[in-house]
């Protein structure tokens, strides 16, 4: 497998929210809005970058019976890092996203990537694992928020895009919504891929 | 206890390190998340009362209350705003009890108890229904109100505050703040805008 492969397996074929599932949680939470859904999808990307760098610099370092407290030190704190850098730099964006940057900890896919890939493989594929899963896990709340604000709100990115007549469907950015989209979204992926396969 | 040695050195460096990594960003960050926060509760004053030349961040009164509007006791600041040194008005923050939640608002009047303007700043209503509050169309009804001049309840309770279609409790719970509020301040009018 190389570079290339790694890197894309995340959009496409082992994507983390259609395709695996994990990171459910803060997708549900926070894709009302395409700029909200864009930039946790950054943020994670980039603690995923981080601790996929470091657990693989000093995998052969830790002990194995105690990984699991080692990478969590090492994830918690990259996403204290983009904490800190979001609430001076970006403050807005801080403020909608709220309590879903320090929960960046506990999303399964950076404990998922540092554990099945970052502590086996080099950095270098660690660092194209990271930037696949993150662009995968970009792109699948990119889409689901985008669904959502169009239909929940008239708006793409905040700018009206409905016409006038246009009456929001206030479920879809209410939580049932989010079900909603991503069930709808989880079965199309399914269909793709097992048209593909058969 | 070989291997306990190991696994606790081990471990201390990393925490060791993550710390320091910590201790760096932190000492970034603080001076421009401060720089943010004075920003935004700056903003948040100049929306409500915007007649002012002094700077009402750091020109304040602490007012300790029996009971605040959740039924605790507790303190209220008052942000008074100035030209020159004649005081132009108040600015404070009351809470309201929504439907999903409190909801604090800030309210700015003139001296003599007229409402400037009003700012949500934290809520957590329905969006589309109970969120509405947040809309300047609810909120710029409230300017030139004063304890005096309006019945603090809304029209289908007989009173002069335009409702919000589809929101009953999140309307409510925010005339009722802002009527408790105008009331605090004439309880303590004078205490308030003599000791600044």
């Amino acid at each position: 497998m190389g570079f290339y492969n790694e890197l894309i397996k995340g959009v496409w074929r082992e994507n983390p929210v259609f395709r695996i599932v994990l990171g459910i949680c803060p997708t549900l939470a926070v894709s009302t809005q395409v700029s909200n859904g864009v930039g946790m999808g950054l943020a994670a990307t980039f603690v995923l970058l981080g601790s996929n760098v470091i657990i693989s610099l000093i995998r052969k370092g830790i002990p194995d019976k105690i990984r699991i407290p080692a990478f969590i030190v090492v994830i918690s704190t990259f996403v204290t890092i983009v904490d800190l850098f979001m609430a001076a730099y970006t403050p807005a964006l801080h403020e909608r996203l709220g309590i879903f940057i320090p929960l960046i900890v506990v999303n399964c896919i950076i404990l998922g990537r540092a554990e099945a890939f970052a502590s086996k493989s080099t950095v270098w594929m660690s660092i194209a694992d990271a930037l696949g899963m993150g662009a995968g896990f970009t792109v699948a709340l990119t889409i689901i928020s985008s669904i959502r604000e169009v239909l929940g709100n008239g708006t793409f990115f905040g700018i009206q895009v409905m016409p006038e007549a246009f009456s929001p469907a206030v479920i879809m950015i209410l939580p049932p919504g989010a079900f909603l989209t991503i069930g709808a979204l989880l079965g199309f992926f399914n269909y793709l891929s097992k048209r593909r396969s058969t | 206890m070989r291997e306990l040695f190991n696994l606790t050195v081990v471990l201390t460096i990393i925490c060791s390190l993550a710390a320091t990594a910590l201790a760096l960003v932190y000492n970034i960050t603080k001076d421009p998340i401060a720089y943010q926060q004075r920003l935004k509760k700056l903003k948040a004053i100049k929306a409500v009362q915007p007649n002012y030349d002094n700077e009402p961040d750091q020109d304040f009164v602490d007012i300790s209350l029996e009971k605040n509007a959740e039924g605790d006791a507790g303190l209220t600041r008052f942000y008074l705003t100035k030209k020159g040194t004649d005081p132009t008005g108040v600015v404070f923050v009351v809470t309201a009890i929504g439907y999903g939640g409190p909801i604090d608002l800030m309210l700015g009047l003139t001296p003599d108890g007229t409402i400037t303007g009003i700012q949500i700043l934290k809520h957590t209503e329905t969006p589309g229904l109970g969120a509405k509050i947040t809309e300047e169309k609810f909120l710029q009804q409230f300017t030139t109100k004063n304890a005096q001049n309006t019945t603090w309840t809304l029209k289908k309770d007989g009173g002069d505050i335009d409702q919000i279609s589809g929101a009953t409790i999140s309307p409510q719970g925010v005339v009722k703040a802002i009527s408790e509020g105008l009331i605090l301040f004439s309880d303590h009018h004078d205490e308030i805008l003599t000791a600044g």
